[in-house]
């Protein structure tokens, strides 16, 4: 049951980072830019939605609130700053994406300080739910999972049927051939990086009560993000779904049951902190494993 | 006497396409052996495997009797083969000179010298400065390799491809995007280079090609129908229904 | 500025021998270097050797990237680890030797200067021998990922390292003894890092015109174009990358004893990423780029800092305007300034 438990978890992780990582890798695969201020725009929709709820009490608002100011967020951005990127060199983009970290960061903390918010659950989604006899899992957690594999699916029938989805696809794999073409491409630029914001700021916003919404939130699962982005392939939404639940599980289980595993090995405290060291970089083994056993990654998209 | 080039049985397939199918060659030493068919024939990928850019699926690869199938591309190139490309592959922020230079520093020995400058090696300096001559680009020595014209490119990568003194030359459409006048240029330089070294010639340019060659072979999808001399290759029905009814305009 | 022909990228301008204006604010540089300690104690200003120390430290980190950044077109984000392993070699060394322990119960400690930082040297040459022949089958964002995760792994290695601080990090009482002077002297510290420094500079600067730096640039440029001239890609970005993983850890070693103070902090991606702005600000592909990125940033930084407590904010901005307005960093715009004869 504990197994099933953690499962569903890794799940619910794997979720959150899809909703990042989908993003990301429409914006490096279709536009060529390193977006390193992508996390930057989870941790906006995560205090857009956490201010939301405190003002007004309504989830719902909040989740939308958290949405919209990570798009218009994620525009502005994509006006100011990055439309100037895309033909500059790759580690130019890397420092000026960085300088928006480093300016949206500080400016958080000029706003909320460095202290921790704590969002609290919406109370129709508290407590636990039993799935099975002995098995009972947080309603929220599984509202998460719902609601992720719903824009997922979106997103696929997006991608895959409408017009808009045919240019993103185009793009991924053809960029100069799009543009060559005459799409309007400034104009589908800005929509994709919109819509990676809004993804970027949906996760923020709903990862509120179960993490705690700080300055930094966003580095961190950034890293995460672009593990994901190249295990999945860049340009692939659909590999950033599997690739993100493998990552997910990966982490999950292996916190949860790695000490376990040790714990038989050796003694108690070595074999805590040799788990919680493993089970750390176990997302970035099952990327160098990836790498390993499909070289044909090696040449994607080239930044 | 052992063939400079020998292909026997070389094959390569893409997915449900063939790309090279069962190709067998013989080349003597010191010959020019021209390589022409349709667009799509094949010939590129012939070149490719060759000079070990593409890894081919079977037959083998000798070069003056050494199987050299195994080896990767520059291993090839140091043990003699050299080649040019259908888009010149140049170095475009080095000069024209720096770009031959290069090459006949790698050829000098290792590499790995940390403290010696490159530039002060005059020794290379005027072995490049004697290849630039060779081709015609002394004038431009000074000029950086991307201020080059179509023709002069393909000069400056004819020049380098020579200054690795190679035995064997693939040479892959060394007239494509030439004017008439290049061409011609072009003809006469590998004209006084014929005898001293062995060439594998890929062209459209018909008149090149009859011009050079030594043996034709024709390729059609990626299959060798006919080889011959020039006048064997002009008079033989299949390569006329194949390919030779083109006129220039098709290329 | 190297001399001769025409330069080896878009990020570097052609230049021809330095302007005199140049060569003039060039030798008062270094004179102003060679005596900041005399001139340090005469205006009480004494911090400001601190501050030096700390940029040269970062000069040579920065030097290290550039070789494999700038010149060779490697884009890692993992130098930091190199930087981590350095720092890390000296504070073990210093802990077992202040404990008379044996690390792993072999090695000695030592605080002695001279073995640690060849030590230091020899860890991190060897660590990025390891992960670069690994990580160097990649190219692209791949290989940008890989680097990452290496330094990534080794963090969190380092954090979970209870025997050697962990999270808190190591301290030394005191910094590694040299023979004939004393390093806890603040300005014999600094001379030993302006001679350090000094020495990686020439040495990057013969590098980078020897044959050796010419394959490698020229494999930045058109790698086809080498294999087909019969050079093996692979070999010469190794041993770039283990030369600069070698100078980056010298680099960490002088911080750690500088600070007397290591942690896992100085492996983070974010230390990568401090890294890389330095030399990207300061121009990659030049010689004095990685110079003046390094001065830049820790000047930059202890400047604002001192003047407000969101100096991140102001950092970012200014960081943002060099991008976006100026091509090549400062080493272009100082070039555009004074100029070459072209």
């Amino acid at each position: 049951m504990i197994v099933i438990e953690q499962i569903l978890n890794g799940v619910q992780f794997g979720i959150t980072l899809f909703l990042i990582s989908a993003g990301l890798t429409l914006i490096f695969g279709v536009m060529g830019v390193i977006n390193l201020s992508h996390g930057s725009l989870y941790m906006i929709g995560a205090y857009a939605a956490a201010l939301i709820v405190a003002h007004t009490g309504s989830t719902w608002l909040a989740l939308l609130g958290g949405l919209a100011v990570a798009a218009a967020s994620g525009v502005m951005i994509e006006i100011v700053v990055v439309r100037r990127l895309y033909d500059r060199d790759p580690l130019d983009q890397v420092l000026a994406t960085f300088a928006l970290i480093l300016m949206i960061n500080q400016g958080a903390v000029m706003l909320f300080g460095r202290q921790p918010l704590f969002v609290s659950m919406p109370p129709a989604l508290l407590g636990s739910v039993t799935l099975l006899p002995g098995l009972s899992y947080p309603v929220y957690r599984l509202g998460v999972i719902v609601l992720g594999l719903v824009v997922a699916a979106a997103l696929f029938f997006l991608i895959n049927h409408t017009r808009i989805g045919m240019l993103v696809r185009a793009g991924a794999t053809h960029r100069q051939m799009v543009r060559a073409l005459g799409v309007r491409v400034g104009r589908l630029y800005s929509v994709i990086f919109g819509f990676g914001a809004m993804l970027a700021g949906l996760a923020g916003a709903i990862a509120g009560p179960i993490t705690a919404v700080q300055v930094g939130m966003g580095e961190q699962i950034l890293i995460l993000a672009f593990v994901v982005v190249v295990i999945g392939g860049v340009g692939s939404v659909r590999g950033a779904l599997f690739g993100a639940l493998a990552a997910g599980l990966v982490d999950t289980m292996s916190r949860a049951f790695l000490p376990l595993v040790f714990r038989q090995l050796m003694n108690g405290s070595d074999a805590d902190a040799l788990a919680s060291g493993v089970s750390s970089i176990s997302i970035y083994l099952l990327m160098a494993l990836t790498l390993l056993v499909r070289p044909g990654r090696l040449q994607t998209a080239k930044p | 006497m052992t063939p400079a080039l020998e292909l026997r049985g070389l094959s390569k397939r893409f997915g449900g396409l063939t790309a090279t199918d069962d190709v067998s060659l013989s080349i003597p030493a010191g010959s020019l052996h021209a390589l022409i068919g349709p667009n799509g024939a094949g010939k590129t990928t012939l070149i490719n495997q060759v000079a070990g850019d593409l890894r081919h699926d079977a037959g083998a690869i000798m070069l003056g009797g050494i199987e050299i199938g195994a080896l990767p591309a520059w291993a090839r190139v140091r043990c003699g083969l050299a080649r040019t490309f259908q888009i010149a592959q140049l170095l475009p922020h080095y000069s024209v000179l720096d770009n031959v230079a290069l090459a006949i520093e790698v050829r000098q020995g290792h590499c790995f010298r940390f403290f010696a400058d490159a530039r002060k090696n005059s020794r290379a300096r005027d072995q490049a400065m004697s290849h630039l001559e060779a081709v015609g680009l002394s004038a431009r020595a000074s000029s950086a390799a991307s201020d080059l014209g179509q023709g002069e490119c393909k000069q400056l990568d004819l020049a380098v491809a020579l200054a690795t003194r190679p035995s064997l030359l693939l040479l892959d459409e060394p007239m494509a995007g030439l004017s008439a006048l290049e061409s011609r240029k072009m003809t006469e330089l590998l004209a006084a280079l014929k005898g001293r070294l062995t060439m594998v010639l890929v062209e459209h340019d018909m008149d090149a090609v009859f011009a050079l060659a030594d043996r034709i072979s024709v390729l059609v999808y990626g299959r060798v129908i006919a080889t011959g001399n020039g006048d064997e290759i002009k008079a033989d029905e299949a390569v006329r229904v194949a390919y030779l009814g083109a006129d220039d305009d098709r290329c | 500025m190297t001399s001769g022909t025409i330069e080896a990228s878009p990020l570097q301008p052609a230049t021809r021998r330095p302007g005199r204006l140049l060569s003039l604010s060039a030798a008062v540089a270094v004179a102003l270097l060679l005596a900041l300690p005399a001139l340090a104690n005469a205006f009480h200003v004494v911090f400001v050797l601190g501050l030096a120390t700390q940029v040269l430290i970062y000069a040579i980190a920065a030097m290290s990237l550039n070789l494999v950044l700038g010149y060779g077109g490697m884009v890692t984000f993992g130098q930091a680890a190199f930087f981590g392993l350095g720092g890390y070699t000296v504070g073990i060394l210093h802990q077992h030797f202040s404990e008379a322990s044996a690390f792993l119960g072999l090695l000695p400690g030592s605080d002695s200067l001279l073995v640690c930082l060849a030590a230091a040297m020899l860890v991190s040459g060897c660590a990025a021998a390891i992960i670069g022949s690994l990580s160097l089958r990649a190219s692209g964002v791949s290989f940008i990922m890989i680097t990452l995760a290496f330094a990534q792994m080794l963090f969190f290695l380092f954090v979970s390292l209870k025997a050697y601080g962990g999270d808190d990090g190591l301290m030394m009482r005191h910094r590694d003894v040299a023979p004939f002077f004393d390093t806890g002297d603040d300005a014999n510290y600094y001379g030993v890092c302006l001679a350090l420094a000094a020495g990686w500079f020439g040495l990057t600067a013969c590098m980078v015109r020897s044959r050796f730096g010419f394959v490698l640039a020229g494999l930045r440029q058109n790698e086809r174009r080498l294999t087909a001239i019969g050079i093996a890609p692979m070999r010469y970005r190794l041993v770039a990358f283990v030369i600069a993983g070698m100078g980056t850890g010298l680099a960490g070693a002088l911080m750690a004893n500088d600070l007397r103070f290591v942690s896992p902090d100085m492996m983070h991606w974010t230390k990568s990423g401090d890294l890389m702005m330095m030399v990207i600000v300061g121009g990659t592909a030049t010689l004095i780029g990685p110079l003046l990125g390094a001065a830049a940033m820790v000047l930059l930084e202890a400047s604002l800092a001192a003047q407000t407590e969101n100096w991140q904010l102001y950092l970012g901005l200014i960081l943002l305007a060099i991008v976006m307005l100026t091509r090549g960093g400062l080493a272009a715009a100082l070039d555009r300034l004074f100029g070459g004869k072209r």
